[in-house]
């Protein structure tokens, strides 16, 4: 569908659009946000200055950035996810560059007031761009070979790049969210069974070529891996994050410690605990009844997300939706998994509550999109 | 590319289905989510809050106060101080040298003593306090806590210390305490957790070590809670611990006082027991050491200067030195005769200066000998032969046996360091200990106190009260423990023939107030005060042949420590005994110059509670005396002043 094909009077115009926000989900988004503030100025130590003032300001920055979207018509993003897509490539080649001749991990293009991270736009460019392609693609053409080749180069390349940086993390983000993108366009399920045993299969290459020449991760990556998978042979060394994690959760109980009590976050016992680990805090002032309240906001997100897409008729706009969820849902999943031991520890914030100026701004901007969806979807 | 309204409800349908499926898989992730936070939050969060608890929260004992030492009227023999120190942080500090510098600014430290705390911090891990300056003053304390802002890592800390406000004076019957060594709590059985805080002190020697579990009292403990390296970031709760018990003796502050000065720098030991309660008013070593510096930690130069010293300031002369007693044994000796029924009162000797027996020639100290000599006489005028004559016909098992009655060889209980026991020989000891028969001429050097015969200066005090009163007297040095008098005992009545008894005190009386009495020059002339004494020189090697040829037998020709030992023991007021007094100068040459005038210098205090007036000296002796207490630098303690009730 082009913008010829909108029934133009039946799509609100101007400032009547405010009324048609998906204004649930924007509440939902503010809770979730609100969590965050508390839980930053919990593991501050009561200092807001530290982390919660600044991510409100990003918060309410964002906010703004998110309805300013909202107002733009579906039909744009469409048409410039091409060129969001290279200008992301492009930025990542500029961090690998610039990271290559500083040192070490480089992960953020500093642009003087702000450090932008590539990597967090790419998945949302990545979306785009493969909505947009298969709202492209006839119907019948999904699973042919050949079509399903082009959008995974279009996964691939920017996963190698991140890859390099390098940021496990995050490509292994990128190629679920490009999965999931795929997988709601209707792409075969013989593809997805053969990837998943391909998976199986480099897990198993990976894990061989431990300590030979061609060694596919970098030692600490190996040491990650294992300390997952047996966290307590070095509870004060690799293992120290994760043992650590599980006693501040296991310990809150039904209703947790209370706000700012939690001893194991408050003692320093907890590693990142205002980013990666911060689920971690919430756990354990809040207990079962914390952690189980801000899931379900999660899972409300979703819900709302996917009954906009599913309503919509726009199929861009629905794939966009969803795959946006899916990021969402990847972020949180991913997060909480590995705080309760359920994933290696990789570096993926919790969205919106982990502290992160990039990574909220973006989020909310993703959601921008989303909600343009919903606005002007054909009536 | 245009799509018909039929592609677009199609594509529609197929984001439905898959939109949905989409859907079940992630609500399935997320129940897995849930359902893994209800095992842990729920199923096992008494697990957890264990571990947690077991993280953050950590037990700090808090030292108890040390228990009081006081004298017999209250004065503190042994306190406690406020101890400012400061202690620096490696990992707070940052740059540690440059915080050192600043440091130096506000208290004294030597270029040795930074090089030394440097290698010290180095040493230690980055978040253990190390101790940079101990003992500081108010001022310099107070001027660190101001500039706290310009010190990062510096901590003001003040904590309880030992002192010892009358310095030197109770030295060596108290001892001392210090840190807790690996050999200290090696010694221990199951060790009191208090004693591994680093900045506790244990009893170390004398009373101090004897009676620490009294002392120390109970441990008080602080729950904190620390952070991921330990530091402490609150007090979550807090016991105090219990002072240990106040404990009074029964020394007197004052009359040690003028003990120890009396004394001065001789080699010497003075004990003053009360003959009724057996309570030691005075036991004095001399020289005598610092026991703060030990406290504080002396420094090697102090130390090797009083192990090198050679009269031996770090032994207790009073308990732990044995000496042959001399003349001041010859009381046991008489008493044995008389309880035998041998000899009595009357029976006479004659003392040509010397006798032969065995083939081997025994000399009185008098060459020109004392003529016929009875019992009364024989101790007037210390005559030796006299003695030689009653051992023979006594024997030895008789004398051993009386000398154990009255308190020699054996050993006294108490709370002192290294009591010894001293010996009282007889045949029995011999074979025991040397494997060899009894001669005849070990009795004769036994009787006159020389020989094998071994008393310490506290025990020579205890014959003398026994002597003075009869009874079985045992020493007493603790008063009372947390305000609790100790019992004074009843003491049994030693079984002796009064009027025996009277004989030996009768001619300590006439040491003294006799015409011919050896220390009759110390006597006391107030007749309240009346001062029975014996005087002894007991020599420390053997005057060989060829010395007494050339004549070299003065004493004062010898070098120092082949000197003879200048003994006395004495009691007052003669007709109710008060006070004995034994008084060792070793190497000090006779008994009766030398020990006679201070044992009765010691004695007179006791007696006045202070110094007595001159009119109880003979006339000749007062500007002396006079002369003699204008050089004492004393320090009479003010007893502390006790609420007077008016009835």
């Amino acid at each position: 569908m082009t913008y010829l094909d909108y029934k133009v009077a039946h799509t609100p115009a101007g400032w009547r659009k405010i009324l048609y926000l998906n204004w649930p989900l924007v509440f939902l988004l503010a809770a979730v946000s609100s969590v965050g503030f508390l839980m930053l100025y919990s593991v501050s130590g009561g200092r807001p200055e530290v982390w919660a003032e600044p991510q409100v300001e990003r918060f309410a920055v964002g906010m703004v950035a998110m309805i300013a979207l909202a107002f733009v018509p579906i039909w744009f993003w469409r048409s410039i996810s091409i060129v969001t897509y290279l200008v992301c490539c492009g930025l990542l080649l500029a961090v690998d560059l610039v990271g290559h001749i500083g040192m070490g991990a480089q992960r953020w293009l500093d642009l003087g007031p702000v450090k932008l991270q590539p990597s967090e736009l790419m998945k949302i460019a990545l979306v785009l761009i493969l909505a947009a392609y298969y709202d492209w693609l006839d119907k019948e053409r999904t699973s042919r070979p050949f079509w399903v080749l082009l959008p995974l180069v279009l996964i691939l390349l920017p996963t190698a790049l991140v890859l390099q940086q390098p940021d496990l993390g995050t490509s292994l983000m990128l190629v679920a969210g490009g999965g999931i993108m795929m997988f709601a366009a209707g792409v075969s399920l013989w593809y997805f069974s053969a990837v998943f045993g391909a998976a199986a299969g480099l897990v198993f290459a990976v894990l061989e070529s431990r300590g030979t020449d061609w060694q596919l991760l970098r030692d600490y990556q190996f040491r990650r891996i294992d300390t997952f998978l047996n966290p307590g042979t070095d509870p004060l060394g690799a293992g120290y994050n994760i043992t650590q994690a599980q006693i501040a959760l296991g310990s809150g109980g039904w209703s947790g410690r209370g706000f700012m009590q939690g001893t194991q976050s408050r003692l320093n016992f907890l590693p990142e605990k205002h980013t990666d680990f911060i689920f971690t805090t919430l756990a354990e002032e809040f207990g079962f009844i914390g952690a189980m309240s801000l899931l379900s906001l999660y899972t409300l997100v979703l819900a709302f997300c996917l009954y906009s897409a599913l309503t919509n008729r726009d199929r861009f706009a629905s794939l966009l939706t969803i795959g946006v969820a899916g990021t969402f849902f990847l972020y949180f999943a991913v997060n909480m998994s590995m705080v309760m031991g359920l994933m290696p520890v990789v570096g993926v914030p919790l969205p919106l509550v982990s502290y992160g100026g990039t990574q909220l701004m973006i989020l909310l901007m993703a959601f921008g999109i989303v909600q343009s969806a919903h606005v002007n979807r054909p009536r | 590319m245009r799509k018909s309204e039929r592609d677009v409800q199609d594509s529609t349908r197929s984001i439905t289905r898959r939109g949905l499926m989409l859907g079940g898989i992630q609500a399935a992730v997320i129940a897995t989510l849930g359902w893994r936070l209800k095992t842990m939050q729920l199923d096992r969060a008494d697990e957890f809050r264990m571990l947690s608890d077991g993280n953050s929260i950590k037990m700090r004992l808090l030292p108890p106060a040390r228990g009081l030492i006081h004298d017999r009227n209250g004065v503190i023999l042994a306190g406690n101080e406020q101890n400012y120190r400061v202690t620096i942080t490696r990992e707070e500090a940052g740059d540690v040298s440059a915080v050192v510098a600043r440091l130096r600014h506000l208290i004294p430290m030597t270029d040795t003593s930074v090089a030394a705390l440097m290698a010290e911090i180095g040493r230690r891990s980055a978040i253990t306090p190390v101790s940079v300056a101990d003992r500081l003053t108010w001022d310099q304390f107070a001027s660190i806590a101001v500039n706290a802002p310009a010190l990062p890592g510096v901590t003001p800390e003040s904590g309880l210390s030992r002192s010892y406000p009358r310095g030197g004076d109770f030295a060596h019957v108290l001892g001392y305490v210090g840190p807790v060594s690996d050999y200290d709590l090696s010694r221990i059985e199951n060790p009191d957790p208090v004693l591994m805080l680093p900045e506790f002190q244990l009893g170390k020697v004398g009373v101090e070590a004897k009676l620490e579990s009294d002392l120390r009292g109970k441990a008080g403990a602080r729950r904190v809670e620390v952070n991921s390296a330990g530091r402490e970031m609150r007090e979550l709760s807090r016991v105090e611990g219990q002072q240990g018990a106040t404990v009074q003796m029964t020394l007197d502050a004052g009359l040690q006082n003028f003990a120890r000065h009396r004394l001065g720098e001789e080699s010497a030991a003075a004990v003053v027991m009360d003959v009724n309660t057996g309570d030691i008013l005075t036991i004095a070593s001399s020289p005598v050491f610092d026991p703060n510096k030990f406290v504080r930690g002396i420094s090697s130069a102090d130390y090797t200067a009083l192990m090198n010293h050679d009269h031996r300031p770090l032994a207790d002369k009073t308990v732990q030195g044995l000496y042959p007693p001399g003349s001041t044994f010859k009381m046991v000796t008489l008493l044995a005769g008389l309880e035998s029924g041998i000899i009595n009162a009357g029976t006479r000797f004659y003392c040509p200066g010397h006798i032969t027996v065995a083939g081997r020639r025994f000399h009185c100290w008098s060459r020109g000998g004392h003529g016929s000599v009875e019992a009364l006489q024989s101790l007037e005028r210390s005559c030796d032969v006299y003695y030689y004559e009653l051992a023979q016909r006594v024997g030895i098992d008789r004398i051993a046996d009386m000398a154990r009655r009255l308190g020699i060889g054996v050993r006294h209980d108490l709370p002192m360091s290294a009591v010894a026991e001293g010996i009282a020989p007889d045949r029995a000891w011999k074979r025991a200990r040397y494997d060899q028969d009894w001669q005849v001429g070990d009795s004769i050097n036994a009787s006159i106190g020389q020989g094998f015969v071994l008393a310490s200066p506290l025990q020579l005090a205890i014959m003398t009260a026994r002597v003075a009163t009869g009874k079985a007297v045992e020493p007493r040095l603790v008063r009372a423990i947390d305000g609790v008098a100790q019992p004074v005992p009843e003491w049994p009545d030693l079984g002796l023939d009064p009027a025996h008894l009277r004989v030996a005190r009768a001619g300590m009386d006439a040491v003294m107030n006799g015409s011919r009495g050896t220390a009759a020059r110390s006597r006391v002339v107030a007749p309240e005060w009346r001062m029975a004494g014996k005087t002894g020189t007991s020599q420390v090697r053997n005057i060989t042949a060829a010395e007494r040829a050339r004549g070299v037998i003065r004493n004062d020709q010898l070098p120092w420590n082949r000197r003879d030992h200048a003994l006395f023991v004495c009691y007052a007021p003669y007709e109710a005994p008060r006070y004995a007094v034994s008084l060792v100068v070793e190497h000090g040459g006779g008994g009766s110059a030398v020990a006679a005038p201070i044992a009765r210098d010691i004695l007179l205090f006791a007696l006045a509670g202070g110094l007595p007036p001159l009119d109880a000296y003979p006339s000749g002796q007062r500007g002396e005396i006079e002369e003699m207490r204008a050089k004492l630098r004393l320090d009479t303690p003010e007893p502390p002043k006790l609420a007077r009730v008016r009835a």
